[in-house]
């Protein structure tokens, strides 16, 4: 290997990638399990497809795009890496092969967009959703991540010095603005605030938020690219203000409503999450906390806007994602201080308002840039070939209509009783099977 | 004969069943049921949002009795499912005319 390859590093880059990718999946059933039944594969599958569908703009031209030679103004990167051509096997990006990095960020890439599903969960279309990640992956993730993660060409990273560790305004902030944007677009679902919509199994909220905070050390550690003090840190960090975050938001909830739920406390971990990503590297872990108890209070609060503004964010992503992103982003410039992965001190450090003012220029650009495309994106694919589903297919159930398949076997008492007595005799199927399940044999 | 119907409260069903083991009813059916009466349902919390759930689980248990029993079993069935709080169910009859056991084709009372 060339000179400056670290065996350690690369190592901990790609388990960190594998950890990120297992996110997805993670997120698939934390939104999943807060869907109503009949829309839980639909809300799975939209989660799964971006692990297709950006793995296949990545390579042949997102990478290029975020990572590249910069193409115009720290704006873009040129096309000149398309298809991964020219990349050898041994290149290296700092003290890994640059394979093992654009794998890493790959995993971002995958991440953002899915995350998005869960503003407009129950009433989407699955092609408009594929056509919509497409766009708006090309659109608006490859060239903000060129803006924020290219520390040596992107304009907000370079130029305005806007710190952002692991994507709270990248990933966190840009995706939950355009959730916001989308559920403008397609509107409340049928009996929003009406009928109950309760999540239908807070297990699987609980084992998808469990599965997001153990990626979520890839994440946030990972983005270090080595395995030195400053990964060290990133993990401690999201440990604690995560922790923190969940007491905040239980906390507030039972001030507020009277009651600690577990939907409280996995939403309060992964607001925790969303919060110290983009501060992991920059805060002392006393910091953390305080991060954590802030965050999470507040995105309790914030999950409670959709009410009052009337759209029908259904899973909260703004209330969590747009909201916890954008809040990180700005505590890094009250609460940095100045030891850890930049010496940009915040204003509680003695920083004055300087740091502050650039983490608001990022959140302000990567917020106006992905709510603006994400809403033209919305409005052209819904007058072109209709983002939502129908009306009927919406309160029938859309697993069934868009995807011929049910979650789960509700229906079993009728047809066990036909397929156990097929079972029974030898004569082939009985007369009462009829309608029920052709495929079994006798 | 009588139908005897009791929508109770699911936790009360094995007292009720005991009580009307006791008595000496020899059978009786169980379903899962769930409805409200005056007291309406629960709420629940989802993210502060607030979801009234006006079908409450209850337990509906049907017995067949002779006419001269129906009255006492009513009082069986109500004093094991009381709790003296709201919620506690519904017990009614109505008549039957005819009841057949299908193993032995028995009618009437014998086939109780």
């Amino acid at each position: 290997m060339p000179n400056g390859f670290s065996g350690g590093d690369t190592a901990f880059v790609l388990i960190s990638a594998a950890l990120v990718m297992l996110m997805t999946p993670g997120l698939a059933f934390f939104y999943g399990g807060m869907v109503r039944v009949k829309s839980t594969l639909n809300m799975l599958i939209m989660n799964f497809t971006a692990l297709a569908v950006i793995t296949v703009l990545w390579v042949l031209y997102g990478y290029s795009l975020a990572f590249g030679p910069d193409a115009f103004g720290g704006v873009i990167g040129d096309l000149s890496l398309f298809g991964m051509r020219h990349i050898g096997m041994n290149e290296l990006s700092g003290s890994i092969p640059v394979f093992a990095f654009a794998s890493f960020q790959l995993m971002f890439a995958v991440i953002t967009p899915a995350l998005i599903s869960g503003a407009i969960a129950d009433r989407t279309k699955y092609i408009a959703w594929v056509l919509f990640i497409t766009l708006w992956g090309t659109i608006v993730y490859f060239p903000v991540a060129h803006w924020v993660f290219d520390t040596s060409d992107g304009w907000l990273a370079a130029k305005v010095g806007a710190l952002d560790f692991a994507g709270g305004t990248a990933v966190h902030l840009n995706a939950g603005v355009a959730g916001l944007a989308l559920c403008l677009v397609l509107g409340k679902r049928v009996g929003f605030k009406k009928d109950p919509m309760r999540p239908h199994s807070l297990p699987l909220v609980m084992l998808g938020s469990g599965l997001l905070w153990f990626g979520w050390f890839g994440f946030n550690a990972g983005s270090a690219l080595a395995a030195n003090g400053l990964a060290g840190l990133a993990f401690v960090n999201t440990q604690i203000a995560t922790a923190a975050a969940m007491i905040g938001w239980l906390a507030f909830e039972k001030w507020r409503h009277g009651k600690f739920t577990t939907l409280g406390a996995a939403s309060g971990a992964v607001a925790g999450l969303v919060g110290i990503t983009p501060a992991c590297a920059y805060l002392s872990p006393l910091g953390s906390i305080l991060l954590g108890l802030v965050v999470g209070a507040l995105c309790a609060w914030a999950v409670s806007l959709k009410y009052r503004f009337g759209f029908d964010d259904s899973l909260d992503v703004v209330g969590v994602h747009a909201v916890g992103g954008a809040a990180g982003a700005l505590l890094i410039g009250l609460l940095s201080t100045g030891h850890g992965g930049s010496p940009a001190k915040g204003l509680f450090y003695g920083g004055g308002f300087g740091q502050l003012g650039k983490q608001a220029i990022g959140v302000l650009a990567v917020g106006v840039y992905s709510f603006v495309i994400a809403w033209l994106l919305g409005k052209l694919i819904d007058k072109t070939i209709g983002f939502r589903v129908s009306e009927e297919v919406e309160v029938a159930g859309i697993d069934q209509a868009e995807h011929a398949e049910t979650a789960y076997d509700f229906s079993a008492v009728g047809a066990s009783l036909v397929n156990a007595a097929r079972a029974l005799s030898s004569e082939g199927p009985s007369e009462g099977a009829e309608g029920t399940s052709k495929k079994v044999d006798a | 004969m009588r139908l005897i119907t009791a929508v109770v409260k699911p936790y009360r069903l094995d007292d009720v069943k005991a009580a009307l083991q006791a008595y000496g009813v020899h059978g009786l059916t169980v379903t899962e049921a769930s409805g409200y009466g005056r007291q309406r349902g629960h709420t629940e919390v989802y993210r502060g949002a607030e979801y009234t759930v006006d079908l409450v689980p209850k337990a509906r248990i049907e017995v067949l009795v002779e006419d001269e029993d129906a009255e006492e079993v009513i009082d069986v069935v109500v004093k094991a499912a009381r709790t003296g709080k709201i919620g506690d169910g519904k017990v009614w009859s109505v008549p039957v005319d005819s009841v057949v056991r299908v193993r032995t084709g028995e009618r009437g009372p014998d086939a109780l």
